[in-house]
């Protein structure tokens, strides 16, 4: 696999097995009108990491999500998946936007869940998880479906094949768009607060699901409200508030000893919460 | 009643050829309508300038004025630009465009009532825009959109009773012959408008067996 450096190293290579960043976010910003949503937030993602991004409503979180897999625009600053400066080519020193087809090529590494789920309502959950194989890698029919039965199997719901997606709870329906992003290989799996529309008892389902995953090694940006996913699967946790990073360290540092006041307030009002919740 | 009965039956074979006008007409301008608001609806979408204001211009003009006179000025008024037309041509011709205006409307709620999501799904999947709007827009499109859909088809049936004015030979315009030559009124257009009404339950029964067929999966 070709890794490509940023542009003015280019020179420096780096060859497959490296530990070259599989993401990385360079000042990002990112405005809604005269809105300020993303601050000069930057980050990088290492293989086979797991980086859960926590924080309040409207820190900016999403935003970087859908800014990573440019499903948001962003304003300023540079986005690399696998070394490929996604969204925009450099020319002549300035960013010109990059044509589609590359963009989609250089996107094709990444594997998006949506809090909504966003299944396509007219098609089984088998037709789901095979339509972007046959319509997008071009396999025969009968080839997508067996990867998609084998992949509806992996999330635990290889008797839902036929099921369409009305007839299935939220946290399957979440497990069938994760069995569909799965399904095209990508090497990130970007999770959009997955579990934030279920039911409370479904999201223990999902939640395993994206624990195996990481397991099994698969490199996730998760971001998320369930603070004990994050602190039992995170290998590091980015704290945001108000567009910016405030924070970010290892799971047990940031949960155990953080250091700003405003992380400590953060997960104060979660703790009180869950105390609350345990009475 | 015996006059009566004997008036339908005399006038039965005109009645059928007008009948089978106004079907032949319906549905030939209904499936033109159909595919013109879509290809109207699609267009609007593109993010080109010119496309997007012509296909607002056609849509403002064709529902913004009767479509008597927009059958007068294409049947009457054509022959002055050189646009030489047969009645049933220029009726076939005049329903569809003025029926593709409404539809392209009825598409186009129809593809904004698809949630963004589900197309910012397939985009991350790496489909294409033509693959987005044949797998995921259009199948859904369709299926939202057959009860105003049924509904407006059978405004354009009931629509064609002007048609008789630009002398298509439809079931309005040989029921209109008929009252002139017998002087008879009533039976006639009971006749007429009991055979409009049986052409529209009809299409409601095939619309609601569509929609049932359709929507199975919801």
């Amino acid at each position: 696999m070709e890794v490509q450096a940023r542009p003015e190293q280019r020179a420096v290579a780096a060859g497959p097995g490296q530990a070259a960043p599989i993401i990385r976010v360079e000042h990002l910003y990112k405005q809604f009108g005269p809105l300020e949503v993303l601050h000069d937030v930057s980050l990088s993602v290492d293989r086979s990491e797991v980086l859960c991004v926590i924080g309040p409503s409207g820190s900016g979180k999403s935003t970087l999500l859908r800014c990573i897999s440019l499903l948001e625009p962003y304003s300023a600053g540079r986005v690399y998946v696998e070394g490929a400066l996604l969204g925009f080519r450099e020319v002549g020193g300035r960013l010109v936007r990059d044509r589609l087809r590359n963009i989609d090529r250089i996107r094709r590494n990444l594997g998006v869940v949506f809090q909504q789920f966003n299944l396509w309502p007219h098609m089984t959950a088998l037709r789901n998880v095979a339509e972007a194989l046959v319509l997008v890698k071009r396999l025969p029919r009968r080839t997508a479906e067996e990867i998609g039965r084998a992949m509806l199997a992996k999330v635990g719901l290889a008797d839902k094949t036929e099921v369409y997606p009305s007839r299935l709870s939220g946290g399957q329906q979440q497990r069938v768009a994760i069995a569909r992003a799965l399904a095209m290989e990508p090497h990130v799996m970007l999770f959009d607060e997955p579990t934030s529309s279920l039911d409370p008892e479904l999201v223990g389902e999902v939640l395993q699901v994206m624990k195996q995953l990481a397991a099994e090694g698969m490199t996730m940006v998760v971001v998320t409200h369930e603070m004990g996913f994050a602190a039992e699967a995170a290998d590091r946790v980015v704290f945001m508030d108000a567009g910016a990073i405030v924070e970010e360290g290892p799971a047990s540092r940031i949960f155990r000893n953080p250091h700003s006041n405003r992380l400590q307030q953060f997960l104060q009002t979660w703790k009180e919460r869950n105390v609350i919740d345990a009475v | 009643m015996g006059s009566d009965s004997d008036l339908l039956i005399r006038y039965g074979p005109q009645l059928l050829s007008g009948l089978f006008y106004t079907v032949y007409i319906c549905g030939l301008a209904n499936l033109i309508a159909i595919g013109l608001g879509l290809a109207v609806a699609l267009l609007q979408g593109l993010p080109t300038f010119p496309m997007r204001w012509l296909c607002r211009s056609y849509i403002a003009l064709m529902r913004g004025t009767p479509i008597l006179i927009q059958l007068f000025l294409l049947y009457y008024g054509g022959p002055s630009v050189g646009l030489r037309l047969d009645a049933v041509t220029a009726g076939i011709i005049g329903l569809s465009a003025y029926g593709g205006a409404y539809f392209a409307e009825i598409f186009r709620a129809g593809f904004q009532s698809i949630p963004r999501g589900q197309i910012e799904a397939a985009r991350i999947l790496g489909m294409s825009s033509a693959q987005i709007v044949s797998r995921i827009k259009i199948p859904q499109m369709l299926v939202l959109i057959v009860p105003p859909g049924v509904n407006q088809v059978i405004i354009i049936v009931k629509e064609s009773a002007v048609l008789s004015i630009i002398t298509v030979p439809e079931l309005t315009k040989v029921t209109i012959r008929m009252v002139s030559e017998t002087f008879v009124i009533i039976e006639p257009y009971i006749a007429l408008a009991a055979l409009f009404w049986i052409l529209i339950e009809a299409i409601s029964w095939l619309g609601s067996a569509l929609e049932r067929r359709m929507t199975r999966h919801l």
